[in-house]
C-alpha cells in the first residue's frame, strides 16, 4: 500500500540542496533547543519536586547576566539564518541571462503552458535537464501558486499583472506541479507534472506532436486580428509609436518620466493605455481590457520582443 | 510579613455573615443572566457559548480528518470539503481562539486579580457579550444556509468575485465578533488603569494582567483594521466597487497586506493571554517567583508592538518586492526574542522550585512543550528561503496548530483546570483532569507532527484529494485526531459532572498567591471583595 516510507522530498534542482541544507540546519538548531529546555524542565520536575506541603522554596527573583545571555544567543543565531535565508532567496530571484523563457496562465482549475516554439500543454511542463528556465506566469480569474515541491520553487500568480520564478532541474524524471494558492471548487485537481527530459528528448518532443507554429508567429496573427498595426505600423506619422525593438529598451513618458519596456509594461499598455502614456503621441489607443485573454496577451508580447531581436514588421 | 497568611479562610463561616451570597446565587432566573452586568456572569455567558462553537469547530475538523484517511475525495464533494475546512477555520479562529482566554478568564479575572469590584465598564462588557453572540449567530447562519469557502483567510478576488457562496454571512459575522473584541480590550485597558487597588501597583500586578493589557492593545488598534478590510469585499462583492479584483481595477494584494495586517497580530491576541495563564500557573505550582518578573512582562509589550510590523512574511510568494520580504523576514526574526525569553524564563523558575504536578501544571508543562515547537518552526517560516518551499503547505498548517491549539488551546485548558475551583467552587476529579492531559498531550503530537513531514514533502494544504505518496502521513493524523478529540472529550465530561458532585473547593485550595485566591471566596460574591483589599505583598510572594 505505501511504497515509500519517505521524510524529504527529492531534490531535483540546482535550489532543492541549498534550501535542504538550510532546513537541516534549521533543525538542528532546534533539536537542540527543544531538548535543552525539555531536558531543563524534566530534571528539575524530578529534582525539585514537592516533597511536603510547606516547603519554602528558596526564591531566585532573576539574574540579568543570565537573561541577557538567552535574549542575546537566541538573537546571534536568528541573524545568521535571516541572512543565509536571503540570500538563497535573492537567487532564486534574478533568473541567469541563458534562462530559456515559457509562459503559463493559471485558470480555475487548469495549467495552461505556452513555448516559445509555440508548443502548448495542458497542467504538463516539459522542460530540458541542466538548463534554467523562466517561466512568466499570469492568471485569467483568481489568485494561483505555482510550486514544484521537487525543485523547492513555489510563486503565486496574481490577476492584474505578471509574477515570474525560475529553476533548474537537475534530474530527468517527472515531478509534481502543485496549484497551492486556494482557487476554489477544484483547487486540489489543479495539479500536473514537470516532465525533465535531456536535450535530445526535449528535442525531439519539441518536433513531434501536433504541428506548432513558434509562439511569435501566433502572436504577429492576433496583432493583426485586434488590429494594433493600423496604429503601430512601423513607418512614420502612425499614430502610435513603432514597436520595433523597443523591448528591453528605456522610453521616455509623457510626464518626463522613463520606464524599461518589459513584459509587465507591454501588458499594462494593453490593458491601462492611458495610465503610462509615450512622449509625443496622444492617449487615443483604446483598452483591450476584456477582449484579450492572458494567453493572447502573452502571445502578442512574444511577438513584440521578437520585434526587439531586429526582425522587422 | 503577609498579613494573608494568618487570617482565616473566608470560606470558613467567620466573622462576616451578612454577604455570603456568591455571584452563583444571586439570582436563578434567565433574566438574572442575561441582562447581567458582573463580569463573573458574563465570563459564563462566553464560556458556554465559547464551548458551543470549539465544539462545532472541532465538528469540521473531524470530518476534514475522516476525507483526508484516502487520498481520492471520497468521503465528500470538493466544494463540501472546501466548506468543511473554511467553517472550522473561520468558527475556531474568530468565535473561539480570540475571544477564548481574555473572553472568558479575562473577563472573570482582572477585576479579581486587581481587587476591583467589576471591569470598569460593566455595560459594555455585555454589550460585548451580545455583540459577539450577534457575530456567531450570523456565522452560524452562513453555516446552515450553505456554508462559505473560502478558506478562512478570505482571499479576494476569490471571495469578492468568484466564490458562490456566503462569504457576506459569514465575513459579517467575523466583523461584529470584532467589534465585541475592540469593546472587551476597551475595558481591560480602562480597567487596568483605573480600578487597580490601593498598594496594586504595576510592577505588583500579576503577568496574566500584563498579558491582557499587551492583548487589549493589540484589539483596539488592529480589529478596526479588519473590520474595514470586510465592509471593502462586502462592497466589492455586492456593489462591484474595484477594490481588490483586477477587472473591476482593484488590487487583490492590497486585500493581503490589510488582512495579514491585522490577522498576524491577532495570532499574539491569541497566545498572550495563554501566556500570561501559564506565568501564574507555574510560579503557583513551583511555589516560586517567577524567574524575571520585568522581562516577561516586557515581552508582552515588545510582542504587542513588534506584532504589528511583521505581517508580510505571509506574502513572501506573493511577489512582494524582494527588499519588502526582507524587511518582513528580519522583523520576524526579532519577534521570535520574546518568546523565546518567555520560555526560558519559566524553565528557570522550576529551578530549586517546590513543583507539583497537578492538572493546571501538566497543562502548563504541555503548553511549553508545545509552544517551543511551534515556536521554533516559526523560525523555519520566518527563514526567506526555506519558507518559499512550505509556504501553503501542511507544514505551516502544522505549525500555526502548534501555536494555536498547542499554545492557545493548552493555555485555556491549564486556566479552566487552575480557575475551575475558584469560577463553580467545586473541584474536578484530579485523576481523570491528569490523564486527559496526557491524551491531550499526545493525540496532539500525533495529529500535528506528521503534518510537519508531509509539508516539507509537498503536500498542498486545502487539498480535498492527493497523490498517495502522502498518505501514510495523513493516516497518522488523522488517528490522533481521534486522540485528540477524545482528550477533550474527557474534560467536558468531568467538569460537567463536577458541578453537582464536585467536592466543595476551599477559597485558595492551591495555595497559591493573589487576590483572587487570598481575599475572594469560591466561587466569589456578587461584588467580590467584601471591603477593598489593600495590598501590601509583592506579587507571587511565595
Ligand atoms: C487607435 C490606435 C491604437 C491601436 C489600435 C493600438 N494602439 Fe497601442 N498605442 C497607441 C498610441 C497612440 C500609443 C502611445 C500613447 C500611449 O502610450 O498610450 C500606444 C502605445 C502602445 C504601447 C506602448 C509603447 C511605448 O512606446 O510606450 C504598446 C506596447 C502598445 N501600444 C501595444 C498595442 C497593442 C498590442 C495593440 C493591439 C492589441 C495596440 N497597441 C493597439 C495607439 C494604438
Ligand atoms: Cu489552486
Ligand atoms: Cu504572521
Amino acid at each position: 500500500m505505501f511504497k515509500e516510507f519517505k521524510f524529504f522530498p527529492e531534490q531535483a534542482s540546482t535550489l532543492a540542496g541549498e534550501v535542504d541544507l538550510l532546513f537541516y540546519f534549521l533543525i538542528a538548531v532546534s533539536v537542540f533547543f527543544s531538548s535543552l529546555i525539555f531536558f531543563l524542565i524534566y530534571v528539575f520536575a524530578v529534582r525539585y519536586r514537592r516533597r511536603s506541603e510547606d516547603e519554602k522554596p528558596q526564591q531566585i527573583p532573576g539574574m540579568l547576566k543570565l537573561e541577557l545571555a538567552w535574549s542575546i544567543i537566541p538573537l546571534i543565531l536568528t541573524m545568521i539564518v535571516f541572512v543565509w535565508g536571503a540570500t538563497i532567496y535573492f537567487d532564486s530571484y534574478t533568473p541567469p541571462k541563458d534562462a530559456m523563457e515559457v509562459y503559463v496562465v493559471g485558470k480555475q482549475w487548469m495549467w495552461h503552458i505556452q513555448h516559445p516554439t509555440g508548443q502548448r500543454e495542458i497542467n504538463e511542463l516539459h522542460i530540458p535537464v541542466n538548463q534554467p528556465v523562466k517561466l512568466t506566469m499570469a492568471t485569467e480569474d483568481v489568485i494561483h501558486s505555482f510550486y514544484v515541491p521537487a525543485f523547492r520553487v513555489k510563486k503565486d500568480v496574481v490577476p492584474g499583472r505578471y509574477t515570474t520564478m525560475w529553476f533548474e532541474a537537475t534530474k530527468t524524471g517527472e515531478f509534481h506541479l502543485f496549484c497551492a494558492e486556494y482557487c476554489g471548487t477544484k483547487h486540489s485537481a489543479m495539479i500536473g507534472k514537470v516532465v525533465v527530459q535531456e536535450p535530445a528528448a526535449y528535442q525531439d518532443w519539441l518536433s513531434g506532436g501536433t504541428q506548432n507554429e513558434p509562439l511569435e508567429v501566433i502572436g504577429e496573427k492576433k496583432f493583426q486580428q485586434f488590429a494594433c498595426q493600423t496604429c503601430h505600423a512601423d513607418k512614420p506619422n502612425s499614430r502610435g509609436p513603432s514597436l520595433v525593438g523597443i523591448f528591453g529598451e528605456s522610453i521616455k513618458l509623457q510626464n518626463g518620466q522613463s520606464v524599461v519596456v518589459d513584459e509587465e509594461y507591454i501588458r499594462e499598455s494593453v490593458l491601462e493605455p492611458n495610465s503610462k502614456v509615450a512622449a509625443g503621441y496622444k492617449p487615443v489607443m483604446p483598452t483591450f481590457k476584456g477582449q484579450v485573454s492572458e494567453v493572447s496577451l502573452l502571445q502578442i508580447t512574444a511577438y513584440i520582443k521578437s520585434l526587439a531581436k531586429g526582425g522587422s514588421n | 510579613m503577609s498579613t494573608a497568611v494568618f487570617k482565616p479562610r473566608p470560606d470558613q463561616m467567620g466573622d462576616n455573615n451578612e454577604k455570603k451570597t456568591s455571584y452563583l446565587t444571586a439570582g436563578f432566573n434567565i433574566r438574572s443572566w442575561l441582562l447581567t452586568v458582573d463580569h463573573k456572569r458574563i465570563a459564563i455567558l462566553y464560556l458556554l457559548s465559547l464551548t458551543f462553537f470549539f465544539f462545532l469547530g472541532g465538528m469540521f475538523a473531524v470530518l476534514i480528518r475522516l476525507e483526508l484517511i484516502t487520498p481520492a475525495g471520497d468521503l465528500m464533494q470538493a466544494e463540501t470539503y472546501n466548506k468543511m475546512f473554511t467553517m472550522h477555520g473561520v468558527v475556531m479562529v474568530f468565535f473561539f481562539l480570540i475571544p477564548s482566554i481574555p473572553a472568558v478568564f479575562g473577563n472573570f479575572l482582572v477585576p479579581l486579580m486587581i481587587g476591583a469590584k467589576d471591569l470598569a465598564f460593566p455595560r459594555i462588557n455585555l454589550l460585548s457579550w451580545y455583540l459577539f453572540m450577534f457575530g456567531g449567530m450570523l456565522g452560524f447562519a452562513a453555516i446552515i444556509f450553505g456554508g462559505v469557502d473560502t478558506g478562512w483567510t478570505f482571499y479576494t478576488p476569490y471571495s469578492s468575485t468568484y466564490a458562490n457562496s456566503n462569504v457576506i454571512l459569514a465575513a459579517l459575522g467575523a466583523f461584529f465578533a470584532g467589534f465585541s473584541s475592540i469593546l472587551t480590550g476597551l475595558n481591560f485597558i480602562a480597567t487596568i488603569h483605573k480600578m487597580r487597588a490601593p498598594g496594586m501597583t504595576w510592577f505588583r500586578m500579576p503577568l496574566f494582567i500584563w498579558a491582557h493589557y499587551a492583548t487589549s492593545i493589540i484589539q483596539i488598534l488592529g480589529t478596526p483594521v479588519v473590520a474595514i478590510t470586510i465592509i471593502l469585499v462586502a462592497l466589492e462583492r455586492l456593489f462591484h466597487i474595484g477594490i481588490f479584483d483586477p477587472k473591476l481595477g482593484g488590487d487583490p494584494i492590497l486585500f493581503q497586506h490589510l488582512f495579514w495586517f491585522y490577522s498576524h497580530p491577532a495570532v499574539y491576541i491569541m497566545i498572550l493571554p495563554s501566556m500570561g495563564v501559564i506565568s501564574e500557573v507555574i510560579t503557583c505550582f513551583s511555589k516560586k517567583k517567577i524567574f524575571g518578573y520585568e522581562f516577561i512582562a516586557f515581552s508582552s509589550l515588545g510582542i504587542a508592538v513588534l506584532g504589528f510590523l511583521v505581517w508580510g512574511h505571509h506574502m513572501y510568494t506573493s511577489g512582494q518586492s524582494i527588499y519588502v520580504s526582507l524587511v518582513f523576514s528580519v522583523l520576524t526574526f526579532l519577534v521570535a526574542i520574546p518568546s523565546a525569553i518567555k520560555v526560558f524564563n519559566w524553565t528557570a523558575t522550576l529551578y530549586k522550585g517546590s513543583v507539583s504536578y497537578d492538572a493546571p501544571m501538566l497543562y502548563a508543562i504541555g503548553f511549553i512543550g508545545l509552544f517551543t515547537i511551534g515556536g521554533l518552526t516559526g523560525v523555519f517560516l520566518a527563514t526567506l528561503g526555506v519558507n518559499v518551499h512550505v509556504h501553503d503547505t501542511y507544514f505551516i498548517v502544522a505549525h500555526f496548530h502548534y501555536i494555536m491549539v498547542g499554545g492557545a488551546i493548552m493555555g485555556y485548558m491549564a486556566a479552566l483546570h487552575f480557575w475551575w475551583p475558584k469560577i463553580t467552587g467545586r473541584l474536578y476529579p484530579e485523576v481523570w483532569a491528569r490523564v486527559a492531559s496526557f491524551v491531550i498531550f499526545f493525540g496532539f503530537h500525533l495529529t500535528f507532527f506528521p503534518q510537519f513531514i508531509v509539508g516539507y514533502l509537498g503536500m498542498p494544504r486545502r487539498y480535498h484529494a492527493y497523490p498517495e505518496e502522502f498518505q501514510i502521513w495523513n493516516i497518522l493524523s488523522s488517528a490522533g485526531a481521534s486522540i485528540l478529540g477524545l482528550g477533550y472529550l474527557i474534560p467536558l465530561i468531568y467538569f460537567i459532572w463536577s458541578l453537582k458532585y464536585g467536592e466543595r473547593a476551599s477559597a485558595n485550595p492551591w495555595n497559591a498567591k493573589g487576590l483572587e485566591w487570598e481575599k475572594a471566596d469560591s466561587p466569589p460574591t456578587q461584588f467580590n471583595f467584601d471591603k477593598t483589599p489593600i495590598v501590601d505583598q509583592e506579587v507571587y510572594d511565595y
